[in-house]
């Protein structure tokens, strides 16, 4: 192991858990200042993740949760930044790599789905897929996520919840490394939420991700993340395993 | 009977003009919408100039720039043997100027209203700007595609001030059914001119029906969402 990664300085702390190879699989530091409703609000943040992990980011609106996943998927531009995935570089901004966001291999969920009116459920996640890819993942994805019967429909004749699981059905079509995930579950009621958090962790497990969740929901959190970063202002002020975090005796999150 | 040369070469005037636009507000369209650049506001008041100003003005800086006398009418002369005043190719670029707004306008407006994460997701799933372009976003604003075809197609038919500066009224070339209209009111035609009127008329109406009509029908697709 000599190349060794570039972040070496002590910005980086490694979120305690499971790390059994050294080199982490996510690497990530970013800043950026945010224009909130309070006015200007700068977000830091560095952290890393190893391979398989499920990581929540959890805190208050406009804490920039969800513009830290932008940032890991290019869809925003970070003033200054170091992104390694699985020992690529997605972006470096003192050797001004960007790797475009079509070239990042993730899969991301929206919070409101974003998913296409035109297209049929089954068309969504062909779409997702490239020439050259497998078709078979395609029956096998309907299958798990019980969408066979709604195949040939369009969003619009669908669920909050159906249309849900084909968000999070397209977003992994393509087999990504990261699968990001955008409070999916905030517009479901607590039943919907329920069962859609089990078909997160099958897909999850199955397909062998690494997740990043944004999340304001606590027992959505406990639930489904093994680390949790939480985030306010715009810096990380706490992280660590969920029980440790959140059920400590003094715990100023309670 | 009416000459229907006149309204003949109108339909072609505006079906020549309408394709073309299609292709130009397209990309146009995207830029603009999409474009963070500044100077965009200021493109956009250019594109849309034609839509306030007189068409006379719009005729008249046009008829200097194609006057094989003087800058650019004559270096179309010169190097390619081109004279665009008094001309059916010059009847069809101000027809694309004129019109421009009416294309481009709805295309922009169709393009703002779409959600910007449909493109964002169209990236994290790998695909190019230009895949997202034609299978995701166009598909989704076929009305406004349509709205500004049908528009522009209407309005270039219903041109006369630029026609007239830069055209004027020659048979089979520049006498679009508008000025055919003209001239026989100045020659005392009413009956004939009515002809043309009638025409005229009817068809904006059912233009008008159309753009409704397909408006309507967006609508209610867009509430089925």
């Amino acid at each position: 192991m000599t190349d060794f990664a570039p972040i070496s300085d002590n910005i980086i702390r490694p979120i305690p858990g499971n790390i059994a190879d050294p080199t982490p699989f996510l690497q990530f530091r970013a800043t950026k200042t945010l224009h909130t409703t309070w006015g200007p609000q700068r977000l830091d943040v560095s952290f890393e993740l190893p391979r398989g992990s499920v990581l929540a980011i959890y805190g208050p609106s406009g804490a920039g949760k969800t513009t830290l996943l932008r940032i890991l998927s290019g869809l925003t531009p970070a003033a200054s930044g170091y992104i390694e995935v699985n020992g690529e570089v997605w972006l470096d901004t003192a050797r001004r790599i960007n790797l475009p966001t079509r070239r990042r291999s993730i899969g991301f969920v929206f919070q409101d789905f974003a998913l296409f009116p035109h297209f049929t459920v089954r068309q969504q996640l062909e779409y997702a897929l490239d020439k050259s890819t497998d078709r078979s993942v395609i029956p096998e994805l309907l299958a798990l996520m019980e969408l066979e019967a709604l195949q040939h429909l369009r969003p619009a004749l669908l669920s909050g919840g159906q249309q849900q699981r084909v968000a999070l059905a397209r977003a992994i079509a393509r087999r990504p490394r990261l699968l990001l995930l955008d409070e999916p579950l905030s517009a479901l009621d607590d039943d919907m939420r329920h069962k859609l958090q089990e078909y997160l962790l099958k897909i999850h497990r199955q397909y062998g991700l690494t997740t990043l969740l944004v999340s304001h929901h606590l027992p959505e959190v406990l639930r489904l993340s093994d680390k949790v970063m939480v985030l306010e202002k715009g810096t990380v002020t706490r992280e660590g395993a969920p029980l440790g975090l959140f059920f400590a005796p003094f715990s100023p999150l309670l | 009977m009416i000459d229907w040369q006149p309204l003949w070469l109108s339909l072609r005037l505006a079906a020549i003009t309408t394709t073309i636009l299609l292709l130009l507000a397209i990309p146009l369209g995207y830029w603009l919408a999409y474009s963070r650049q500044r100077w965009t506001i200021a493109a956009e008041a250019i594109i849309s100039l034609p839509m306030v100003l007189p068409p006379t003005v719009l005729g008249f800086y046009l008829l200097l720039a194609f006057s094989p006398s003087q800058g650019f009418g004559r270096w179309l002369d010169h190097h390619f043997n081109i004279r665009l005043a008094f001309t059916f190719p010059g009847l069809v670029i101000a027809s694309l100027i004129y019109s421009l707004p009416f294309t481009v306008n709805p295309i922009v407006a169709g393009f703002r209203t779409l959600p910007a994460d449909w493109r964002n997701a169209s990236r994290t799933l790998g695909k190019s700007d230009w895949n997202t372009l034609v299978r995701i976003l166009l598909p989704n604003i076929r009305a406004s595609l349509i709205t500004g075809a049908v528009l522009s197609f209407a309005h270039t038919i219903g041109e006369f001030g630029v026609v007239m500066m830069i055209g004027g009224s020659i048979p089979g070339q520049t006498r679009v059914a508008s000025i055919a209209l003209y001239d026989e009111v100045q020659s005392m035609n009413n009956r004939t001119a009515n002809r043309y009127a009638l025409v005229l008329l009817a068809f904006s109406f059912i233009i008008l029906l159309l753009v409704y009509g397909i408006n309507q029908q967006a609508a209610k697709s867009k509430t089925m969402l």
